[in-house]
């Protein structure tokens, strides 16, 4: 179980305001972080990695990842992050980049056949298509099992086709591996069929937090409420 | 045939030596450069434009203020100069060693500037998926920085050893003119037109331009090569 109690100010491009976030997660939940730009969702997974420091506390299986005026490096959380723009080592091939995170081969093979890249394992990753190189960097994510594995908008610069496909392979190994999952996602569609909670963030405070069909359901009501 | 001969039976000893400290202040500025041009690039601090001046100071400096200044805090008389005198014997000016020390300032912008906007141009994100994956800053500077700004790297390498090749006033100044301790070919060049050899000069020039015309020339060929196969 993950508990998250954290404050953080935020200088936006709407001016300033507050990240005020209360949560619980329970393990193997996969939860969709959804929101307008600006609210605060990539500066929550952000802290949540140990990329930026906030006030609070972030407790992960009663490990402190914050607390006590401490911040546990990204380099002990046991996370996994996939970023918008992938990020992938570019000095390295499709293996290697998988091997640098944790040189366990035999599960690096495992990974690159679930998502059908192993044929591409000694490819360099800068000839790779957009979606390629969002699969490396899933496969990369998953090297080290992490506890927690978090996504910037995974989704967001692939084409529909490529989107479906990649949404089927990050929930078959959301499920083979057992993680927790955060997305943060624009997309209703995918959050709608990938997660089983969604979080709407705006303000930087978590205005609404359900089950997928309860969550469309009330937004729906409310754009037909606001409609009339 | 006389000239051939001139050509054989000239003392290259002041090349060697030019060489010999170019190789010794790149390897020397590329260890201290690394951690200084690394925390340029990350950091946001207000001390930061204060150390990226310091850094550039050398590039405007006449170098007979730089050289002056080195001979004053190198010197025996001063407390630093003292201090290698007595410790370890280590005589800071007009030697080898002082040449090098000075060099090392002389030569610290042509090494630190590429190597920091090279890890500028780096995506952030790399860098942090690298601390994500558990690896110290040590161990992401040298797997994954390092290797994506090799342009940029060699760059720094080739035109600090090719600059100190080059310099001339802050040797002069510092290490004088002792044949194979400072005798540098700049300064060796300087007297043979002082003393109007102008032949031997013109060879020594000669010399040096066509190095440093090839050194410069492998740089952008380098250089245009990864450019061509999509690195930069």
């Amino acid at each position: 179980m993950i508990q998250i109690e954290i404050h953080k100010k935020l200088h936006g491009a709407h001016g300033d305001m507050d990240l005020d976030v209360n949560l619980e997660i329970q393990k193997g939940e996969f939860i969709a972080l959804m929101g307008e730009s600006g609210s605060g969702k990539t500066t929550l997974l952000r802290v949540l990695a140990g990329l930026e420091n906030a006030e609070g506390d972030i407790a992960v299986e009663d490990v402190l990842w914050l607390g006590n005026r401490k911040m546990l490096p990204p380099q002990q959380r046991e996370i996994g992050f996939i970023f918008q723009d992938y990020a992938l080592f570019e000095n390295m091939n499709v293996e290697e980049n998988l091997l640098f995170v944790n040189d366990d081969k035999a599960l690096a093979q495992r990974l690159l056949q679930m998502t059908e890249l192993r044929r591409l394992s000694h490819r360099n990753v800068k000839g790779l298509s957009g979606g390629q190189k969002q699969r490396v960097s899933l496969c990369r994510a998953m090297m080290k099992q992490p506890k927690l594995l978090l996504m910037d908008e995974p989704l967001s610069a692939l084409d529909p086709a490529m989107r479906s496909k990649l949404q089927d392979e990050i929930l078959k190994l959301h499920k083979t591996f057992g993680t927790t999952t955060i997305m943060v996602s624009h997309d209703a569609d995918a959050s709608y069929y990938l997660s089983d909670r969604i979080l709407v963030l705006d303000h930087g405070k978590i205005i609404a937090d359900g089950r997928p069909q309860e969550i469309f359901v009330k937004t729906s009501k409310e754009i037909y409420t606001l409609s009339r | 045939m006389q000239e051939i001969l001139n050509v054989i039976s000239l003392d290259f000893a002041p090349f060697i030596l030019s060489f010999k400290l170019a190789a010794v202040t790149t390897v020397i500025l590329f260890i201290l450069s690394l951690p200084l041009a690394w925390y340029l690039s990350q950091s946001n601090s207000r001390t930061k434009p204060f150390l990226e001046a310091v850094t550039a100071l050398p590039i405007v400096l006449p170098p007979s203020v730089l050289g002056f200044y080195i001979l004053v805090v190198l010197s025996p008389n001063s407390a630093v100069g003292a201090f290698f005198e007595d410790l370890f014997g280590v005589k800071l000016v007009f030697s080898f060693t002082g040449l090098v020390v000075a060099s090392c300032f002389y030569s610290l912008p042509f090494m630190v500037q590429p190597l920091q906007s090279g890890f500028e141009s780096l995506n952030k994100h790399m860098l942090e998926a690298s601390y994500l994956a558990g690896k110290s800053k040590l161990q992401t500077v040298v797997k994954v920085a390092l290797p994506n700004i090799k342009p940029s790297l060699i760059t720094a390498l080739i035109i600090t050893f090719a600059h100190t090749v080059g310099e001339f006033g802050v040797v002069l100044m510092v290490g004088g003119s002792i044949p194979g301790e400072t005798k540098v070919a700049s300064v060796a060049i300087y007297e043979m037109v002082e003393v109007m050899e102008y032949g031997t000069a013109h060879i020594y020039s000669a010399f040096m331009v066509l190095i440093s015309f090839i050194v410069l020339l492998s740089v952008y060929i380098f250089n245009h090569s990864q450019r061509k196969i999509g690195v930069l």
